[in-house]
């Protein structure tokens, strides 16, 4: 486990290194920008608009029992922007473009691409990582912005339409735009960030150690998103106890 | 292999003492040879005897235990001496990128160090796919060629880096005797045309006695015998005479 940070560090660390050609990857970053995307939009809005509307469920009876139904929009929101648009989205996203991008780099491997681009005297990270690790570092965040949005319109049909808590749209907002904040919204951008480049690493890292033909292949996905997933949720605990220094 | 060209004719490889294990078991047992540059050396051996492991070794893919390979006198392990000299490997499976055309593969060293203009690229891309016999495949995905196809793409893109050393992977493996003799015919016109050293790991006899201007026999890891085909025909060690002379000889007894 050791070893696998220790090379995972090393991976990170080659790669912010090649930082500067970035752009003359450009080409590929748009590539994988365009799968990520059409991979995992509908997604993200389905699963951010049931999420942002099972919260409301949840509170908004409990709420309205002890007549302080006006804090729902606060809530719902606050909730989406610091912890469910984030976590939800990166776990999308080591679940669809983290396992696509270790098997596409594994069979890579497994079938001497990888040797071969060496040969050529192309590095494999500045080829294969730099723009995955780019593109990801730039889709989630976007991602959670518009996860956000959706849960809270999620949130707000529920609030109006559910018979038990019916609230109208402007009170759900307006008490949303009173609570959450722009610090809030960044609080969410930043977690996105971070976990990006958690799935891009980990999942380039296991597609890039992958052995041992198709069999290999699954193990490096299997491992790429649990691993991605556990870490994650890890590191969603220190960096909410982080960010609380900056409420 | 940068756009430097010190040279254009062949390089000398040299290895020396080169040892390997995997898991504890040692494949490569102290590996002594000399390619001289601008010919063609074969190396043969039987399965399992570490012949793609020193290909993998000269072209700096595995990191020997000990030993060291160098070109021109200077170790290949060094990225100095791999950007000063142009060397390409041509792999058993082809090894193209799958996500890329023919003509992307083929022309992806050009692309990626940016050593000519687009036009350009195209020019060479057709160019060095007509000389393996490519014509109309350029727009053609790897999965969509046949092996021969595949191999012959392969060559075409290590023309491309206009090499100075090629590595040859069992060029003729999974090839009908037809294709097997024009892969054969390009090594050797690439060393008549660009003087190129060219080192190829095969077992197949016709091959290595066709177009080697010297070959070695290697098995378990050891080099048995390396010298020109006529002197590895006469020598009388046991195991390369069962190498060379084996035949399909099936007898069934009713």
């Amino acid at each position: 486990m050791f070893q696998n940070f220790g090379e995972m560090i090393v991976l990170l660390w080659r790669v912010l290194r090649l930082a500067p050609q970035t752009w003359r990857q450009r080409g590929k970053v748009m590539e994988q920008l365009f799968e990520i995307g059409n991979a995992s939009l509908l997604m993200a809005c389905i699963l951010s608009i049931f999420i942002g509307g099972v919260i409301a469920l949840q509170i908004g009876p409990v709420l309205v029992e002890r007549g302080m139904q006006s804090y729902l929009g606060g809530i719902v929101g606050l909730s989406m922007c610091k912890e469910l648009a984030p976590v939800m989205m990166a776990v999308l996203i080591a679940g669809r473009i983290g396992s696509a991008m270790a098997a596409e780099i594994g069979s890579m491997k497994v079938y001497q691409e990888i040797d071969a681009l060496q040969t050529m005297n192309i590095n494999p990270n500045s080829y294969l990582v730099l723009p995955r690790l780019t593109a990801i570092s730039v889709a989630l965040p976007l991602l959670v912005i518009f996860s956000i949005l959706i849960g809270w319109i999620g949130g707000a049909l529920v609030c109006v339409y559910n018979q038990h808590i019916g609230i109208s749209f402007q009170a759900f907002f307006s008490d949303l735009s009173q609570t959450v904040k722009i610090k809030h919204l960044l609080n969410g951008l930043f977690k996105g960030y971070v976990f990006a480049v958690i799935i891009g690493v980990v999942s380039c890292h296991q597609g890039l150690k992958t052995m041992g033909g198709p069999r290999g292949i699954g193990r490096s996905v299997t491992k790429a998103v649990v691993n991605s997933i556990v870490l994650i949720l890890i590191l969603d605990y220190f960096l909410t106890r982080l960010l609380q220094y900056f409420d | 292999m940068s756009a430097t060209h010190p040279t254009q004719r062949g390089v000398r490889v040299d290895i020396q003492g080169l040892r390997k294990s995997y898991g504890g078991q040692e494949v490569l047992h102290g590996i002594d040879l000399t390619v001289q540059p601008g010919e063609i050396f074969a190396l043969m051996g039987p399965s399992g005897s570490g012949k793609s492991v020193l290909l993998k070794h000269v072209i700096g893919l595995e990191k020997p235990d000990a030993g060291e390979v160098s070109i021109e006198g200077e170790p290949i392990r060094s990225q100095a001496v791999r950007d000063r000299y142009r060397m390409a490997m041509v792999f058993q499976s082809g090894a193209l990128l799958n996500s890329l055309t023919v003509a992307e593969n083929v022309g992806l060293y050009l692309v990626e160090h940016r050593l000519k203009p687009p036009a350009e690229i195209v020019r060479i891309v057709r160019e060095k796919l007509d000389l393996v016999g490519l014509n109309g495949v350029e727009a053609k995905y790897p999965n969509e060629l046949s092996g021969g196809m595949k191999k012959r793409v392969s060559i075409a893109r290590a023309l491309v880096i206009d090499p100075q050393l090629i590595l040859y992977d069992e060029p003729t493996s999974e090839l009908d005797p037809l294709i097997a003799v024009t892969i054969a015919e390009e090594i050797v016109k690439l060393k008549r045309r660009i003087g190129v050293t060219s080192l190829v790991v095969t077992h197949d006899r016709d091959l290595a006695f066709g177009i080697a201007d010297r070959i070695a026999i290697i098995q378990d890891g050891t080099i048995l015998f390396a010298g020109a085909p006529a002197d590895v025909k006469r020598n009388p060690d046991p195991l390369i005479q069962r190498f060379l002379n084996a035949e399909f000889k099936i007898h069934i007894e009713s």
